[in-house]
């Protein structure tokens, strides 16, 4: 990936080094002078924001993993330890946890981002996949993050989620056994845990690394979804993009301080501050908010393999998704009716999520129990119909869509696009 | 992009709507008393927190536990505002377990500030013994994981009323109605507020005029309920002022940094269109 580096060393050492590893050709070809499309809009910030994140959690994670003890009788304690005693101690802990929902947000609009101006069509369906992948990891890490400070959420949260691996026909158990390290979550899933919790972050910026790399290949997507013709379309990444990622970041920044700060237990569990007890279990189960519509399509079918496979298969599908989407045209600005069933599939998501937060034979959004007789307006039957639209956006909406659907006219260039938007308008006379 | 915002907007408008009728729990919603520490710039009343430590020291602490909580603690900025000086004195008052000594055995000695609030029992099982079944829960973190109300959005611009379901609980008994009191277990009191069931093992543990206070403050059972219920706030979030205050800089950091990098941006890219 040679980019078009124009680095000239300029002192003798600069030289000296430059013949030896040319590491600031790198830098000044791939991120300085990388050719960025001009019309890129704030949504494409979040890639810029979501690599923030990472460094601030892996930053905060590695402090905290000092002060942290995993161990069944003294991960709770040791996580107030952090909290009561430890210098700024609970201002690491409120960053890393209420990070982790930050980075989530993030990954969902940049996620968005991509399947509305279908940046995962030709030629970055790699870079996508490969994206893909990154959320998967970053589930991962989440979850087991998550059971690191050993409340009554974190233990009953990892009892359920491991459990469905017992749902694999024959060696279910034997799987569940082995991954719990005994016959029960326990001191060693625990401190398997915390070491893979340690782990995939670095996993992650090891991928983060492969997807700028598939990124800087066929260059940035943008807001038309045309290519960039040549370098009337583009501008160097310095300063502009840098500049326009670091606004964005700052303002990112105040949002996620906002809870950090001020609201900083509103997006986990209440139950999670009392000590893991594996005799008690807590009314309601429930994962943290990144995961409930995963959640909803799991309790969606009443077979437990069958969910199981639907909850997977619901992530996993979007690695399919360039070769379900058939049409060209890849930005959503040009596709009328592909845009009101983006944000129909959205609206869909959203509801996943609520659907997976309540009991599921309680009415839809209430805490009133329904009758078991009948059919009735439950938080399983909303995930239900829900789960059929979040799959039906795949297939067969999208192959269909794109066969039927006629376009509007594109742009001919993204710099046309561009002096059409900011033609000075003419007063009358 | 006028047509992504509109639609935006819409879809977490629906979701906000829909989501304040969320909840989990069937306890009754707390009461929605205020207290001097809500919103962000909210701090801790000095002397309710005195108040509360002595109402903690003299009725609650016979039976619930405070192991997070070390007597320095209580000269901790942000917090009570003892003395050093009160601080030693008071926790004298409580006998802490020690040793083993060079005689091998343990021994009984005052407290001294490093001391963590001793436990009033020995273990859960001791505790479950003495108070019917039930073991007292320890009250360092209440206040965190007891949410007096729920609710997305609720819970959004309320909290989650932590403090407001232990002054509620305290406050909270009732007589039950007959078609109650057939249901109610043996030994157990009627209270709508408590979070596992209407049916509570401690009886109720506050009566007018219990507790004297030096300042002359009122000690009513609602005045002591507000008193307590706002030290067990800050047992659970000791550093919630200092929290609140960084916040405050860092927002206004970040607002004049945004701003700065926004004219910034603009300059930079003036050439472009």
């Amino acid at each position: 990936m040679s980019g078009p580096s124009s680095y000239q060393p300029k002192s003798a050492f600069g030289k000296w080094f430059h013949e030896r590893l040319p590491i600031m050709d790198l830098v000044q070809g791939q991120a300085l002078d990388f050719p960025t499309p001009k019309n890129l809009n704030y949504w494409w910030a979040f890639g810029a924001v979501l690599a923030i994140m990472l460094v601030v959690q892996i930053v905060t994670g590695v402090v905290l993993a000092m002060h942290y003890t995993p161990h069944v009788d003294m991960a709770f304690d040791s996580v107030e330890h952090i909290m009561r005693d430890v210098n700024y101690g609970w201002l690491l802990r409120y960053m890393h946890a209420n990070g982790a929902s930050m980075f989530f947000i993030a990954v969902y609009i940049h996620i968005f981002r991509g399947m509305y101006y279908g940046s995962y069509k030709a030629p970055r369906e790699v870079l996508w996949m490969i994206g893909v992948l990154i959320y998967l990891v970053m589930m991962a890490t989440a979850f087991m993050g998550y059971v690191l400070p050993w409340g009554q959420m974190s233990f009953w949260g990892a009892k359920v989620i491991t459990n469905l691996f017992s749902a694999i026909p024959f060696v279910g158990n034997t799987v569940t056994t082995w991954l719990w390290g005994g016959y029960s979550v326990d001191n060693p899933t625990l401190n398997r845990f915390f070491s893979l919790h340690f782990l995939l972050p670095f996993v992650l910026a090891g991928l983060v690394g492969l997807h700028i790399w598939a990124l800087h290949v066929p260059g940035n997507n943008n807001p038309t979804g045309v290519s960039v013709k040549g370098s009337q379309d583009t501008v160097p990444f310095h300063p502009y993009y840098t500049m326009k990622d670091a606004f964005a970041i700052a303002v990112f920044m105040m949002f996620f301080s906002a809870f950090m700060f001020f609201a900083p237990n509103y997006l986990g569990h209440a139950v999670n501050y009392l000590p893991a007890n594996p005799l008690s279990t807590p009314a309601h189960i429930v994962p943290e908010w990144y995961y409930l519509p995963f959640y909803a399509i799991l309790r969606a079918i009443p077979d437990k393999l069958g969910g199981v496979c639907a909850m997977f298969g619901s992530i996993l599908i979007l690695f399919a998704l360039p070769w379900l989407d058939t049409s060209r045209v890849r930005s959503g600005t040009y596709r009328p009716i592909f845009k009101q069933i983006f944000w129909l599939f959205v609206l869909v998501c959203i509801i996943l999520g609520f659907a997976g937060s309540g009991p599921p034979d309680n009415y839809f959004l209430s805490h009133e129990a329904a009758p078991p007789d009948e059919w009735h307006f439950t938080y399983k039957l909303v995930g239900q119909i829900a789960t059929i639209c979040y799959f039906a956006y795949f297939f067969p909406v999208l192959p269909l869509l794109g066969l039927l659907e006629s376009p509007k006219p594109l742009p001919s260039s993204i710099s046309d696009d561009v002096l059409a938007k900011h033609k000075p308008t003419v007063p009358a006379e | 992009m006028k047509m992504m915002l509109k639609t935006l907007v819409f879809t977490v408008a629906c979701a906000g709507l829909v989501a304040t009728a969320m909840a989990a729990e069937t306890q009754r919603d707390a009461k929605g008393i205020s207290y001097s520490f809500e919103g962000p710039f909210g701090t801790f009343d000095k002397g309710q927190l005195q108040r509360g430590y002595k109402i903690y020291k003299e009725v609650c602490s016979n039976c619930h536990s405070m192991r997070f909580l070390s007597f320095r603690n209580l000269a901790d900025h942000g917090g009570p505002g003892f003395t050093e000086k009160q601080v030693e004195a008071l926790a004298a008052t409580f006998t802490v377990k020690d040793g083993p000594g060079a005689d091998g055995e343990m021994f009984d000695r005052p407290g001294l500030p490093s001391d963590r609030f001793p436990a009033p029992f020995a273990n859960e099982q001791a505790a479950r013994a003495a108070n019917g079944g039930a073991a007292p829960p320890d009250l360092s973190l209440i206040t965190k994981f007891r949410p007096g109300w729920f609710g997305t959005i609720n819970q959004l611009i309320n909290g989650v009323g932590g403090p407001n379901y232990v002054y509620s609980v305290l406050t909270g008994y009732e007589e039950p109605t007959e078609e109650i009191k057939k249901e109610m277990p043996e030994g157990k009191h009627y209270n709508p507020y408590f979070a596992n069931g209407q049916f509570i093992s401690m009886p109720p543990p506050l009566t007018d005029g219990q507790v004297t206070f030096d300042d002359g403050a009122p000690n009513k059972v609602d005045d002591m309920a507000r008193d307590v219920s706002a030290f067990l706030a800050w047992t659970a979030e000791p550093k919630m002022e200092e929290r609140k205050s960084m916040g405050f800089m860092v927002m206004i950091y970040l607002a004049i940094l945004s701003t700065l990098l926004y004219f910034v941006k603009k300059k930079i890219w003036s050439d472009q269109h």
